[in-house]
């Protein structure tokens, strides 16, 4: 597998990212702590900021997508103490002291080898903007349920909205990744 | 590097961008940024037509900390060139739809930019409106040309008049259509770099890199050179950015050169279900005679497109819907008339299928209600009448395509158990408030740019090694989850006789890509491959004649030759030019000839329960069956068709745009419903092979095809469980409700 070229100035904008707002002089911004993918991170926000645009914004974490705002379409689904949360409709100062997993928190995992190589290998990915948030979905339902039918399975990712994929391919890659696992997935 | 792969084509290679897509590593628009930047947004009308009488800001508000851009910004043309140029770019002075842009404005802060948005206020004067489809077609209250069309034409083949009077029976019917939301789960975005000096360059989530460098060359004036698109990864398309990205690109590089900072805009759902386009919504009027056979005589077919304000695309969507509105029969007298109209609603545009899932829904609904007139089952009337290899098409195309209908229907019908089911149906259903039913669809898709569209279009594309003896695929087709980057490999690796790992697929960037067209019209892997097979072949050719690889080469050979090539003469790059088959001939003005270079052929069945007491439709179970040439990859091949079944299902029963005044008001995922996991059935995707001679390794396109079929097989199942006809998209539960009770009251 390849990972085709993208165009240079995109990527290096990406990683150089942060466009730090003049907000930050505010009087009513407060410091928040909490765990994001196993680190202890800080950050200083006005409390009622959205989680998905603190992750984004200020943390640099991208893999989390906006797509509605209204917590309809999933795709900026993330895991709040092990809990399935949707990121547009938390106010950060909801987060403090708690511990938050993203897709890039997969990393490396035995959670990453099963669920997102299955998602490439049966195609479950196309536009692959719902696929973050639907992987999270997975997790969480993996998690909870080992060995999940495939209407358990349909109605745990029902919650995320895929454009793409009429969800066969997504079902299959679920399929594919808690036989892989052998249900030891934690 | 693993031994030399030689049919790549048709194995199902992991989709090459898979990894960072999983990962969440891919940077699609709103996760580009970049120092200093500003974040931009809109002020539209409201009223549906008028004129714009004095834009104010309102008090309170640090003004001076914005960019504002009206239409006297614009320094060359305030027009965004597509078809023609009746688009603004900004609103100067009168205005034909609600949601059209007036004022731009950028700002460091979003949440500054939020409060500035809120207090432009527009001060509109209405004008009188018309707002739907049978308002503009009467054209009693003209708001655009002299009669409100945007385009017309008419399908002619033999003589339809001389046959009503000879005719055993004559049946009619009226279908209708509403507008359908792409609903790409990426919101439209973009962001610029301009000035006077360096030109503009805007990167985006878009379809169409030479659309957007065309129409920002009508608006800045600049030299093309000077115009640089770039596409960052696209979290789909579906057509919905196919013509709109022009205008927001637009847009953001006004902002960006009059504040000569970087400028991004995202659009927020609201906005972007709002303003930009959807499926044309439609009427069908279709009259049908036919002798004691059974055997079609005559089809006459009004078939109206309400195109929105302005005419961007209408022109082909009406041209595509118009050419597949007799669907796949052979009928001897055949007349289509055609118009998309105009009315004060933003413009319609671009959703795969392309006009044409209209016109199939309302030829497949009729030849339901046609083949019971004529007392035969729907298979068996339907068998009477496909058209086979060798006949005629309505515009007088020969069928070149080696393909049988009638064993595709056959074949179908026994994968969906479709005889024993509306057998067993029809004996329980009486007793059962819950209703069930199975109905089909025969359908085709013409692949490729209709006519000659191809021809004017003129494809390039290039295959190049790099220094490093890698082979770099150059296009401008865009990779939008369909898995154009993974067939293209696929397709390249196969010319070239190497492992598909030394291709690689630059990203369309106008700088360094040549113009292989838009990434519309299921043409991307049947033209565009095409093209890139040639030039493949002649790269390899150039190593083979110069001796520098011998037959039985390995890939690592294949890329040591590249590299020592490159060294030596500083370059290694073949192109290849669409060149139209011979056998293709179209006339544009009386619309004869061949519409396409090929058709995709299909059979969709699908099953319904219809609940009696909710009048809720849920598709149980699906069968799509289908010719698309020599499949490239099967496993996103069988991906497409999945994904385009359920786009057909939200559009057969759910997807419902609800207009007041000229807006959408159900502008949001809460109220506009696209089908969820559990709102669909495991889909049995079945390919039947007939390699297409003028597609690489045999392929044709498939891209629309799957969103023709559903909507016609999910309504004939309806009618099969309830025994009313619903001949209107979306069935929602209101409009099952209303046909059943019309049918109760007689009518």
């Amino acid at each position: 597998m390849k990972k085709v070229k993208s165009d240079k100035l995109a990527t290096k904008a990406k990683s150089a990212t942060k466009a730090k707002s003049a907000k930050k002089k505010d009087s009513n911004l407060v410091s928040i702590n909490f765990s994001l993918n196993g680190k202890q991170v800080g950050v200083r926000v006005h409390p009622m900021d959205r989680l998905l645009d603190v992750l984004r914004d200020e943390l640099g974490h991208f893999g989390t997508k906006e797509g509605c705002g209204e917590g309809e379409c999933g795709a900026c689904s993330v895991l709040i103490d092990d809990e399935l949360v949707n990121t547009c409709l938390v106010p950060v100062l909801q987060v403090s002291g708690r511990k938050i997993r993203t897709i890039e928190a997969l990393k490396g995992g035995k959670e990453l080898a099963a669920l997102q190589n299955a998602f490439v290998v049966q195609n479950g990915t196309q536009c692959g903007f719902c696929t973050p948030g639907m992987i999270m979905a997975a997790v969480h339902l993996l998690e909870t349920n080992a060995q999940p039918s495939e209407e358990q399975i349909r109605e745990a990712m029902a919650g995320n909205l895929c454009r793409c994929t009429g969800y066969v391919k997504i079902v299959k890659a679920v399929q594919m990744a808690a036989e892989e696992i052998g249900g030891g997935l934690l | 590097m693993g031994e030399v792969k030689k049919s790549s084509i048709g194995s199902s290679l992991n989709r090459v961008e898979g990894l960072p897509k999983v990962s969440g590593k891919s940077c699609y628009a709103a996760d580009m940024n970049v120092p200093n930047q500003l974040f931009g947004g809109t002020v539209r009308t409201k009223l549906p037509r008028g004129r714009v009488r004095a834009v104010e800001f309102g008090k309170g508000i640090p003004w001076k900390e914005f960019t504002v851009v009206t239409a006297k910004d614009i320094p060359s043309k305030n027009a965004i060139t597509c078809l023609i140029d009746d688009q603004p770019c900004l609103v100067d002075g009168n205005f034909q739809h609600a949601e059209e842009a007036v004022v731009l404005l950028a700002h460091p802060d979003r949440g500054m930019l939020q409060k500035g948005l809120a207090n432009v206020i527009i001060h509109e004067e209405p004008l009188p409106a018309v707002l739907d489809l049978d308002e503009a077609a009467d054209a009693s209250q003209v708001i655009y040309g002299t009669d409100n069309n945007l385009k017309k034409f008419v399908i002619q083949k033999g003589d339809v008049d001389s046959v009503w009077s000879k005719a055993w029976k004559i049946v009619e019917g009226v279908y209708r259509t509403g507008a359908q939301e792409q609903m790409y789960i990426e919101t439209n975005g973009m962001l610029a770099v301009a000035s006077a000096k360096e030109g503009v360059t805007v990167w985006g989530s878009l379809q169409c890199p030479y659309y957007v460098h065309k129409a920002l060359l009508g608006v800045f004036g600049f030299p093309p050179e000077k115009i640089r698109v770039v596409q960052l990864e696209t979290g789909g398309g579906f057509g919905g950015k196919e013509d709109y990205p022009s205008l927001l690109a637009a847009h953001v590089a006004l902002l960006a050169l009059k504040s000569k900072k970087p400028v991004k805009m995202i659009y927020d759902r609201r906005e972007d279900m709002a303003a930009t386009t959807k499926r044309h919504p439609s009427r069908t009027k279709h009259r049908t005679a036919i002798d004691k056979d059974g055997k079609l005589l005559a089809m006459e077919i009004e078939f109206i497109l309400d195109g929105g304000a302005y005419t961007t695309l209408s022109p082909v969507v009406v041209s595509r819907g118009g050419l597949h509105a007799s669907g796949p029969y052979l009928c001897p007298n055949v007349r289509v008339k055609t118009r998309a109209v105009a009315t004060n609603t933003p413009p319609h545009g671009a959703f795969r299928g392309f006009g044409a899932p209209q016109s199939l829904f309302a030829v497949e609904r009729h030849m339901e209600k046609v083949a019971r007139a004529a007392g035969l089952a729907p298979d068996e009337f339907r068998k009477r009448n496909l058209i086979k290899t060798g006949d005629a098409t309505a515009t007088g195309q020969i069928v070149r395509d080696c393909v049988n209908l009638q064993a595709l229907l056959e074949k179908a019908l026994a994968a969906a158990n479709y005889h024993e089911k509306r057998e067993r149906f029809a004996r329980k259903n009486p007793t059962s408030k819950i209703k069930r039913g199975i109905g089909f669809s025969v359908f085709m898709h013409g692949a490729g740019f209709t006519g000659s569209g191809e021809s004017y279009l003129a494809s390039v594309a290039a295959v190049e090694a790099g220094a490093d003896g890698k082979i770099h695929a150059l296009a401008s087709n865009t990779e939008i989850g369909q898995g154009k980057n993974t067939v293209f490999t696929q397709i390249v690796a196969d010319a070239l006789g190497v492992d598909p790992s030394l291709v690689v697929i630059d990203q369309p960037d106008t700088k360094f890509v040549p113009n292989s067209g838009p990434t519309v019209a299921s043409r991307s892997t049947m033209i565009v491959g095409k093209l890139l097979q040639d030039a493949a072949i002649g790269l390899k050719q150039i190593l083979l004649q110069g001796k520098y690889i011998r037959a039985g080469y390995s890939t690592k050979e294949f890329q040591t030759a590249a590299a020592k090539y490159v060294k030596q003469f500083g370059k290694l790059k073949t192109y290849a030019e669409f060149q139209l088959p011979a056998h293709i001939h179209w006339d544009d003005v009386n619309y004869e000839g061949d519409a396409y270079s090929t058709f995709a052929w299909a059979v969709y069945v699908s099953e319904v329960e219809v609940d009696t007491l909710t009048y809720e439709a849920r598709v149980t179970d699906f069968v799509a069956l289908q010719e698309i040439g020599r499949v490239v990859n099967p496993v996103l091949a069988a991906g497409q068709i999945e994904g385009g079944v359920t786009q057909g299902i939200g559009y057969a029963l759910y997807e419902n745009c609800v207009y007041k005044d000229g807006r959408m008001i159900n502008n949001q995922m809460s109220n506009y419903i696209i089908p969820t996991a559990i709102d669909t059935p495991n889909i049995k995707v079945m390919f039947e092979e007939v390699p297409c001679p003028w597609g690489p390794g045999g392929a044709k396109g498939i891209g629309e095809l799957p969103l023709d079929g559903p909507a016609p097989a999910i309504l004939n199942a309806v009618e099969n469980a309830i025994g009313v006809s619903v001949d209107i998209l979306p069935a929602t539960p209101e409009v099952i409700f209303q046909a059943m009770k019309n049918a109760q009251g007689g009518h």
